[in-house]
C-alpha cells in the first residue's frame, strides 16, 4: 500500500530532478556545456548559421571571453596556440560554409601535431542540408580526414552529450581535433535539458591500455644490455604531462636523449642529458649517432620523415623500444623490437623502477665530440657572427640572454623555425610552439596570440618569417582590439628563405619565385596601433630587442638578416642521418 | 589467453611481400559517417578496394564490415591499426582466404524463351548450384552463392544465351577461428580495460613479428 508519507516523499523527489533540468535553447545549453568542461576562452567569428549561438553569448560575456579574430584560420591557430601553452582544449567558433572551410587547415595542422580542440561551427537549418542552401557546405565529410572525430547535430537534445563525447575524445589518449557541426535549427530549439555529465567512457574507444608489465620487462631488458642507448623523444612527454617522470628515467638511466622539434622544452635545454635536435636541421651528434646506437628509446614520437631521413638507412644497427599511446604509431615506419603501448605517464615509472643506474660516461663523451665539431664548424659563426649581417642564430642567441630561457616562443614555418627550434634556450615545458607535422606558414603570429590566452603570465615572442608573416597578417586586428600583449619579431631575409636554400642547393641556384617583397611592416603595424620598429644593423639589435621585450603590450620588430644565409646542419632529402651536412 | 591469438592472421608464411587477397573485418558502432572515414583511410594511400560489405553482426547495434583488398601482409596490418584507432571502431581483424568462410551472391537475369529453349534449366540447377528466384513468361531470374570463381563460371555458361543482367554482391565472411564478439564487447563495455582485452595482440607475437 502506498501511504501519504510515500506520495509526499515521491513528489519532493520529482521536483529534486525538476531543478536540474534546464530549461533553455540548444545555443544555451552549448554554452552552458562549455561552462562546465571548463572552458574560459573562445577564439571566433559569427555568421548567419551561428548567429543563434553568438545571440545566446551576448548574455555570457562575465563567463566566457569571446576573442574575434580576423579569419577563422587565425581563430584555429590561435586555439592551437591555447592549447599548447596551456595543456587545454582549444575552442573556435566558426560559421556555415566559408567560415568552417577556414578551418580545414588548422584541424589538418592541429590534426598531425595530436593539439586537442573543439571546433563548433554553424550549420543551415536540417530542413534544407543538401539543398546547396546560401553557406552551406558539406562540414563533416570535408573535414573528416583531419578531425580525430566529428558529428553533426540536428537536434538539440543531442547537444550535452556530443559536446562531452568532444571533449572526453579531443583531450583523452592520443589528443586531436574534434569538430561538432550544429544546425540552425539546433541552436534555437527550445528544449528543457537535464544536467550536464561529462564523459568518461565510449565504448568503441580506448583511449589507453592497461599497461602490460611484460613489455616493459622486455624493454628494461634491452636497455639494461645496451653499451650505447639513446632516447629519442617527441611531444608525448609533454601531452602525456610526463616531463618528470621522463626527467627521472633519463636521470637514471644516463641515456642521452635528443628531441623532435615537438618535443623540445620537455626537458631544460640545460639538462647535462639533453644532446639536443633529430632531423633535418638537427644537431650533428643527434643525427650521427642514431646509426650507432645499440638501443634507441623512442618516447612518445613517430619517426616523421623529417626525423629519419631515408629510412632503409636509418637506425638499422639499433633495437628499438618504442612508447606509445597511439598502437597504430607502433611499428609504423620503424619497426619496435619491444613496442610499449601505453600511456608514458604510468610506462615510464615502471621502466624507470626496472632500468640500471647507469653514466654511460663513453658514449655520452662522443656525443660531446660531434657536439663540439658543431659548435666549431656552425654554431659560432652563427651565433657570433663577424660579417656585416646579421644571423637569425644572433637574434635567437640575444633573446636568450634577455629572457634566459623562461619565454615562451611561438614561431612560423621556414628557415627562421628551424634556427630557433636550433637555438632558443628553454627552461620550461609548452614553451616551443610551432607547427611541427603540417608546416603550415601563417601560424605564428595566430598561435602566439593563443599563446597569451593560454599562459598570460609569460612573455610569448612570436619569431616569424617575412613571407609567414603575410600569411596572417589580419590577425594584427585582433591584438590591436583584445590587446594580447604578443612580442612580434619578423625575421627578415626577403626571400622565401628556406626554399630559396632547397634551390641553391639542390636546383642549381634557379630562384624560382622566392624573392618575396614585403610592405612596410612598421608602418603596418603602426596602422594597429601596435608599437614597432626595426633594425638593419648589429649595433641596435640587443637594444632594439630588450625595448620590445621590456614593452608593455604588444610590439612589432622587424630585424633585417643576410638575404642568403642557410641553415646547417641539413640531412638532404633521400640520404642518411649520418650523411648529416655541416656546410 | 583471450581467443584473439588464434584469429589474428598467421604471418609464419611467405606472404609478407607479396600481394594476396586479404578479408578485413571490421566491428564499429552504427554511425552515419563511419564509412567514409574508413573508406578514406584506403584512398588516401590510393588503395583499392576490392569488395565492401556492410551488415549487421551478430550482435544487436553493431555493424560488421567485410572489406576486401589485395596487398600485402606489412599494409593491411598498418591499414587495420589506422581503421581501429577511429574512435566509433570496435576491433579489426584481418584474413587470408585460409582463414575464412566467405561467400558472395550473384544474380542472373535470362530469357526465358532461350534459356527453355537451349539449355535445359535443370543442368544449370545442378551443375552451378544456382537456384531460380524468379520465373516468369519473358525472364528468368537465377541466384548463385559461391566464390568469385563459381559465379564467374555461370556468367560463362550463360553468355550464348542472352545474359540480360548479372550483378554480384560483396564479399561476406566469417572467421573460421572467431568466437565471436560477445566476450569482446562485455571487455569494451568495462570502464577498465581487462586482462582479457589484448587490443594490442599484435604486439603478443614479440619476435615472431618484429624479427621480419
Amino acid at each position: 500500500m502506498e501511504t501519504a508519507q510515500d506520495t509526499i516523499q515521491q513528489n519532493e523527489a520529482k521536483a529534486e530532478t525538476s531543478k536540474t533540468l534546464f530549461k533553455g535553447t540548444g545555443s544555451q545549453v552549448l554554452l552552458n556545456g562549455l561552462i562546465e568542461e571548463g572552458v574560459t576562452t573562445i577564439f571566433g567569428y559569427p555568421g548567419g548559421a551561428i548567429m543563434p549561438i553568438y545571440d545566446a553569448l551576448y548574455d555570457y560575456a562575465d563567463k566566457l571571453e569571446h576573442i574575434l579574430v580576423r579569419h577563422e584560420q587565425g581563430g584555429i591557430h590561435a586555439a592551437q596556440g591555447f592549447a599548447r601553452a596551456s595543456g587545454e582544449v582549444g575552442v573556435v567558433f566558426a560559421t556555415s560554409g566559408p567560415g568552417a572551410t577556414n578551418l580545414v587547415t588548422g584541424l589538418a595542422d592541429a590534426q598531425i601535431d595530436s593539439t586537442p580542440l573543439v571546433c563548433i561551427t554553424g550549420q543551415v537549418f536540417a530542413h534544407l542540408l543538401g539543398t546547396d542552401a546560401f553557406q552551406e557546405t558539406d562540414v563533416i565529410n570535408i573535414t573528416t580526414p583531419v578531425t580525430k572525430w566529428n558529428y553533426q547535430v540536428t537536434d538539440a537534445k543531442e547537444i550535452q552529450e556530443v559536446l562531452a563525447k568532444a571533449f572526453y575524445i579531443a583531450k583523452s589518449g592520443r589528443p586531436g581535433p574534434v569538430l561538432i557541426d550544429i544546425t540552425k535549427n539546433a541552436q534555437l530549439q527550445l528544449e528543457e535539458f537535464p544536467e550536464y555529465v561529462k564523459c568518461n567512457h565510449i565504448r568503441s574507444y580506448r583511449p589507453k591500455p592497461k599497461v602490460r608489465v611484460e613489455y616493459i620487462e622486455q624493454a628494461a631488458e634491452l636497455i639494461n644490455s645496451a653499451k650505447k642507448p639513446f632516447i629519442l623523444f617527441g611531444q608525448g612527454v609533454i601531452l602525456g604531462k610526463a616531463e618528470e617522470e621522463f626527467k627521472a628515467f633519463i636521470n637514471k638511466s644516463g641515456i642521452p636523449a635528443a628531441w623532435t622539434i615537438m618535443g623540445e622544452g620537455a626537458i631544460p635545454t640545460s639538462h647535462p642529458l639533453n644532446v639536443g635536435m633529430l632531423g633535418m636541421h638537427g644537431n650533428y651528434g643527434p643525427n650521427v649517432l642514431t646509426n650507432e646506437a645499440d638501443v634507441i628509446i623512442a618516447i612518445g614520437m613517430r619517426f616523421d620523415d623529417r626525423v629519419t631521413g631515408r629510412l632503409d638507412k636509418y637506425a638499422k644497427q639499433a633495437k628499438v623500444v618504442h612508447l606509445d599511446i597511439d598502437p597504430a604509431e607502433i611499428d609504423k615506419n620503424v619497426k619496435a623490437e619491444v613496442g610499449v603501448w601505453g600511456d608514458c605517464k604510468e610506462t615510464l615509472p615502471l621502466l624507470t623502477n626496472l632500468v640500471n643506474e647507469n653514466k654511460h660516461e663513453d658514449w655520452l663523451a662522443k656525443f660531446r665530440q660531434y657536439n663540439q665539431e658543431e659548435i666549431d664548424q656552425v654554431i659560432t659563426p652563427e651565433l657570433y657572427p663577424t660579417g656585416d649581417e646579421m644571423t637569425m642564430g644572433e637574434v635567437l642567441r640575444n633573446i636568450n640572454e634577455i629572457c634566459g630561457g623562461d619565454a615562451i616562443i611561438v614561431t612560423d614555418v621556414g628557415q627562421h623555425q628551424m634556427v630557433a627550434c636550433r637555438y632558443a634556450k628553454f627552461n620550461n615545458t609548452r614553451s616551443n610552439i610551432t607547427s611541427g607535422g603540417l608546416g603550415t606558414m601563417g601560424f605564428g603570429l595566430p598561435a602566439a596570440i593563443g599563446a597569451k590566452y593560454g599562459a598570460p603570465d609569460k612573455t610569448v615572442i612570436a619569431i616569424i618569417g617575412d613571407g609567414g608573416f603575410q600569411m596572417t597578417p589580419q590577425e594584427l586586428g585582433t591584438i590591436m582590439q583584445f590587446g594580447a600583449a604578443v612580442k612580434i619579431l619578423i625575421l627578415n631575409n626577403r626571400f622565401l628563405g628556406m626554399v630559396r636554400q632547397w634551390q641553391q642547393l639542390f636546383h642549381d641556384k634557379r630562384y624560382s619565385f622566392v624573392n618575396i617583397t614585403s610592405p612596410d611592416f612598421v608602418a603596418l603595424a603602426k596602422s594597429y596601433y601596435i608599437e614597432a620598429s626595426k633594425v638593419d644593423e648589429r649595433a641596435n639589435l640587443r637594444q632594439a630587442l630588450e625595448t620590445m621585450i621590456n614593452h608593455e603590450g604588444s610590439y612589432l620588430l622587424e630585424v633585417m638578416v643576410g638575404r642568403e644565409n642557410n641553415v646547417f646542419p641539413m640531412v638532404p632529402q633521400g640520404m642518411s642521418v649520418s650523411e648529416i651536412r655541416l656546410k | 589467453m583471450s581467443t584473439e591469438n588464434t584469429i589474428e592472421h598467421k604471418i609464419d608464411k611467405a606472404d609478407l611481400d607479396g600481394k594476396q587477397e586479404y578479408t578485413i573485418t571490421v566491428y564499429a558502432e552504427n554511425r552515419i559517417g563511419l564509412l567514409n572515414r574508413i573508406a578514406i583511410i584506403f584512398s588516401k594511400r590510393k588503395i583499392n578496394i576490392e569488395s565492401l560489405n556492410s551488415s549487421a553482426s551478430e550482435i544487436e547495434g553493431i555493424h560488421r564490415f567485410n572489406i576486401v583488398i589485395h596487398e600485402g601482409y606489412e599494409v593491411v596490418r598498418k591499414l587495420a591499426r589506422q581503421i581501429e584507432k577511429q574512435i566509433e571502431v570496435l576491433k579489426v581483424y584481418f584474413n587470408t582466404n585460409e582463414e575464412i568462410i566467405w561467400q558472395e551472391l550473384a544474380l542472373y537475369k535470362v530469357s526465358t524463351d532461350e534459356i527453355a529453349e537451349k539449355v535445359t534449366v535443370e543442368r544449370l540447377l545442378r551443375q552451378y548450384g544456382a537456384s531460380a528466384v524468379v520465373i516468369r513468361k519473358d525472364y528468368t531470374v537465377f541466384a548463385v552463392t559461391g566464390h568469385r570463381e563459381e559465379t564467374d563460371a555461370l556468367v560463362k555458361a550463360l553468355e550464348p544465351y542472352e545474359l540480360i543482367e548479372f550483378v554480384r554482391s560483396a564479399r561476406v565472411a566469417i572467421i573460421k577461428d572467431s568466437a565471436g564478439f560477445h566476450e569482446k564487447l562485455k571487455e569494451f563495455e568495462a570502464f577498465e580495460p581487462g586482462e582479457e582485452l589484448v587490443e594490442n595482440e599484435f604486439l603478443e607475437k614479440g619476435g615472431k613479428i618484429f624479427t621480419m
